[in-house]
């Protein structure tokens, strides 16, 4: 029950005139972020930092948060409209999101993901409001070997889950951890596969990777099928935002399941990249019109967008009771905190109480009016794709383009990007598909490190991956996802033999 | 025929002698240099760090107190290392407005992976402060002095995990130089960062770490983590109670307890090379006028850092006596590329 009053005591401190105007500002700002690509939440918070050092810090965080709400809203925009993910988390978006569009539903698409953006943070803000002390021991478990199982799940869960041949999968994953082994390797402390460039110190960034695999390809394929946006005819219906919410709550189990999904990943420190693909894959193998996730189901839009936002919201709580950023955009925030004389960690719920509830309650009043503020510009957002092609092509490749450079500043990985940009068109007219290739790009070093750090702590015994009951548990889970079809096609066999 | 080069010549300095009347008119003292575009700030480490920290705070102070006309950006370059940072610094030469801060990897990043830097590519401009490292191990371990932990590493040998940030750079060195003193031997295993350290040593997935004061503080506060020796030659200065009534200044040095390793991690700032005097000395005042502000002593005070300031002949010496004294460390350890 105190927490009930905490919070009580957290909404009289967010809803001061100011503060409201503060979050209003912080969420358009945010949702500017996020459409650039490259700029992504975690920059943008950081150039934005400076601006509240004069407020207090509890202003300070309600900005900054709603920023960072702004910014998880405006990844979808660009994913649906363009094909761009904006960030690692919006990728799984991207597979029905621009089909959707293409087939003229991007209305639909942007208000579905919208809504689900919403239901994710708002059921992970709740979960934070009633069991944060809880939870925060759990977050505590996660060891070397317990994040890898994580990731082995997120891979093996996308592994003959794609229309495409598994082996395929298999070959574009393996193409993306290739890609993600150049660099340092931060186990040894040596340059792998740089072949003395130092432009490769920094090994391949994902948003690189995936400015040009997804936006640049898009646009080669595009003006190969004659210089037009499929999605032009659609109408600008202002009603679509009613119309789709008609729709969604037929999807409430994939919604559940999402943001359970969101909430574990979010708080165990693997994030919402691995939540936002293991929700998609998830829902895709228990829907029954998973057969055509892929081309445009909104289910394939709820799933991923559901659980990146519930994970994202997640991720605060380790960052507040723990004082380990779960995401980027948290380790910057966590500066901030810093900053303002706030120490994160096990103490700030208790000395610290204005604070934390109010940056609480401000998640609850950022969602509603982030949701409020993107779902009125969703018939604007549509109408973008009406602009001819000859137009808006140019545009986003210069977006791109100041992305790709915005990440490190460096006009080399402008050309990587066009490099990337004629590999994503390549690899989508072989038939492979890029989105392992990109979670491998995203996820392979951590998980190698993962790794690793296990096989060093047991002396290289494999058993740490089955030691303890979690670990176990979710590499059996991994391990089943793995061979999924074949556990299928066998039972589909059996099955009809007694019969017979 | 007009020639292109010189008629951009002239143009140019048209425009250096018109910013220069401006300039005149805004400060008649006109000699002392000044940024004339916003100042990048480099971070060579990710964000979060306690780099990173200190650089935005730097930013804070210098944006709140209107220290300088012009505004200073904070740019991450981790890759590498820092090699990305301090690549990107050697290679702009004759660019004044920007400016690095280094932790230890000024050092140990050219020395483990051998890509082509030195610091003496950049132009020293001052330390800001020594970070402490401090021998910390879960509140509940059954050791209580620094001794008694040395005695149970050995009598385990090969099974005391340590947890640490990065791959042959400070934690590990310290490490090394641990098993060096006393024989025993960790498992080292390295993660990104510091709290990342602190919180895999709350949940026991290591038995120790050597994290900065200010990495674990929060822990230490909740009863989570202790610490048992500072790697420093006196006590820390800080006397506020932290941790029910124990103090920074209440930790015993690491020499007091028979393990004698002293290390002091550098969080200094240089610019590019070539930069000239009056740059530099225009700096040198701007950091000066930071650590004046209450920000920074408040930064300083929670992060229990050892506050020495130096700049100019005496920053230069003390950081190529530290190159040295890092070779020789990393030499020992077995850590130094092949290339060197």
């Amino acid at each position: 029950m105190e927490e009930i009053v905490n919070l009580f005591h957290g909404f009289a401190v967010v809803l001061q005139p100011y503060n409201i105007m503060l979050m209003f500002v912080g969420i358009l700002l945010g949702v500017i972020i996020g459409v650039l690509p490259g700029l992504g939440g975690a920059n943008g918070v950081a150039i934005l930092l400076p601006l509240t050092f004069s407020m207090s810090p509890t202003s300070a965080i309600i900005m900054l948060s709603c920023i960072y709400w702004g910014a998880l809203f405006g990844g979808a925009i660009t994913s649906i409209l363009f094909n761009i993910p904006g960030e690692p988390w919006s990728v799984a978006t991207t597979f029905d999101g621009h089909p959707m569009a293409q087939k003229g539903q991007a209305g639909e698409a942007l208000t579905a993901a919208f809504t689900s953006s919403f239901v994710g943070a708002l059921f992970a803000v709740i979960l934070i409001t009633l069991v944060a002390p809880l939870v925060a021991k759990f977050a505590l478990q996660f060891g070397p070997a317990e994040k890898f199982a994580v990731f082995f799940l997120a891979f093996c869960s996308f592994i003959g889950m794609g229309k495409e041949p598994p082996f395929k999968t298999v070959a574009s994953m393996m193409i993306g951890f290739a890609l993600a082994a150049v660099g340092l390797d931060s186990m040894t402390g040596q340059l792998r596969l740089t072949f003395g460039f130092t432009e490769f110190l920094n090994g391949f960034d994902f948003l690189i990777a995936v400015i040009g695999l997804f936006g640049i390809g898009e646009i080669l394929l595009t003006m190969e099928e004659g210089l037009s946006f499929k999605g032009r005819a659609a109408g600008i219906n202002p009603r679509v935002v009613l119309q789709t919410w008609r729709e969604l709550p037929r999807y409430w189990m994939t919604s559940l399941r999402s943001c359970v999904i969101g909430c574990w990943m979010g708080i165990s420190p693997a994030g919402a990249t691995p939540a936002s693909f293991m929700s998609y894959g998830i829902a895709k193998r228990t829907s029954k019109n998973g057969d055509k996730f892929g081309t445009g189901e909104i289910e394939g839009v709820v799933a991923p967008e559901t659980a990146a936002h519930a994970a994202g919201t997640a991720a605060l709580l380790p960052m507040l009771s723990l004082g380990v950023p779960g995401s980027p955009t948290a380790a910057v925030l966590l500066g901030g905190l810093l900053i303002w004389g706030l120490q994160p960690g096990p103490l700030l719920f208790v000395e610290q109480k204005d604070f934390v509830w109010g940056l609480i309650a401000s998640m609850y009043l950022g969602n509603i009016v982030g949701l409020i503020v993107v779902l009125t510009c969703v018939p604007l957002f549509a109408a973008i794709l009406r602009i001819p092609f000859s137009i808006i092509a140019p545009i986003i490749l210069v977006m791109c383009a100041i992305g790709a450079y915005t990440v490190h500043n460096s006009t080399f990985d402008v050309v990587m990007m066009l490099v990337f940009g004629v590999i994503g068109y390549v690899l989508k007219k072989c038939n492979y598909p890029l989105a392992p290739m990109v979670l491998a790009i995203v996820l392979g070093d951590k998980a190698e490190e993962a790794f690793r750090q296990s096989l060093l702590g047991s002396q290289g015994g494999l058993g740490v991956f089955f030691s303890n009951g979690l670990v176990g548990s979710i590499m059996s889970l991994g391990l089943i996802a793995l061979f999924w079809p074949l556990i299928q096609r066998t039972w589909t066999r059996l099955r009809p033999a007694p019969a017979a | 025929m007009t020639n292109p080069a010189k008629s951009r010549g002239i143009a140019t300095c048209g425009i250096a002698a018109a910013l220069g009347a401006a300039a005149l008119a805004i400060t008649p003292a006109a000699a002392a240099w000044e940024p004339t575009r916003p100042v990048e700030f480099i971070v060579p480490a990710g964000t979060g760090g306690g780099a990173d920290q200190m650089a935005r705070v730097i930013q804070g102070i210098v944006t709140k107190h209107k220290l300088m006309n012009q505004s200073m950006v904070v740019i991450n370059k981790s890759g590498g290392a820092g090699g990305e940072g301090f690549l990107d610094v050697k290679g702009s030469k004759g660019n004044p407005h920007k400016l690095i801060i280094t932790l230890s990897n000024l050092f140990t990043t050219p020395l483990g992976t051998g890509i082509p830097f030195n610091w003496k590519d950049l132009t020293p401009v001052a330390m800001m402060a020594l970070d402490e490292f401090i021998l910390w191990v879960p509140a509940d371990a059954p050791y209580k002095t620094a001794p008694e932990y040395v005695a149970a590493a050995k009598a385990a040998p090969g099974t005391m995990k340590m947890g640490g940030t990065g791959s042959k750079q400070e934690d590990q060195i310290i490490t090394v130089a641990i098993e060096k003193a006393t024989g025993a031997k960790f498992i080292y295993i390295p993660y990104k960062g510091g709290g990342e350290v602190a919180v895999q040593l709350v949940g026991k997935h290591v038995n120790s770490t050597v994290n900065n004061p200010i990495e674990a503080v929060a822990q230490w506060r909740a009863g989570q983590l202790k610490p048992l020796c500072v790697f420093d030659a006196q006590n820390l200065p800080v006397k506020d109670k932290i941790a029910g009534e124990m103090s920074w200044a209440d930790i015993p040095t690491c020499k007091s307890q028979g393990l004698d390793i002293e290390y002091l991690m550098l969080r200094g700032v240089f610019t590019t090379p070539g930069a000239t005097a009056d740059q530099v000395a225009f700096y040198v005042d701007l950091l000066k006028k930071v650590r004046e502000t209450p920000e920074w002593k408040a930064l300083m005070h929670d992060g229990a850092f050892n506050q020495t300031f130096m700049s100019g002949a005496d920053y230069a010496k003390w950081v190529e006596k530290e190159e040295g004294r890092h070779r020789d460390l990393m030499k020992e350890a077995g850590f130094l590329a092949t290339t060197n």
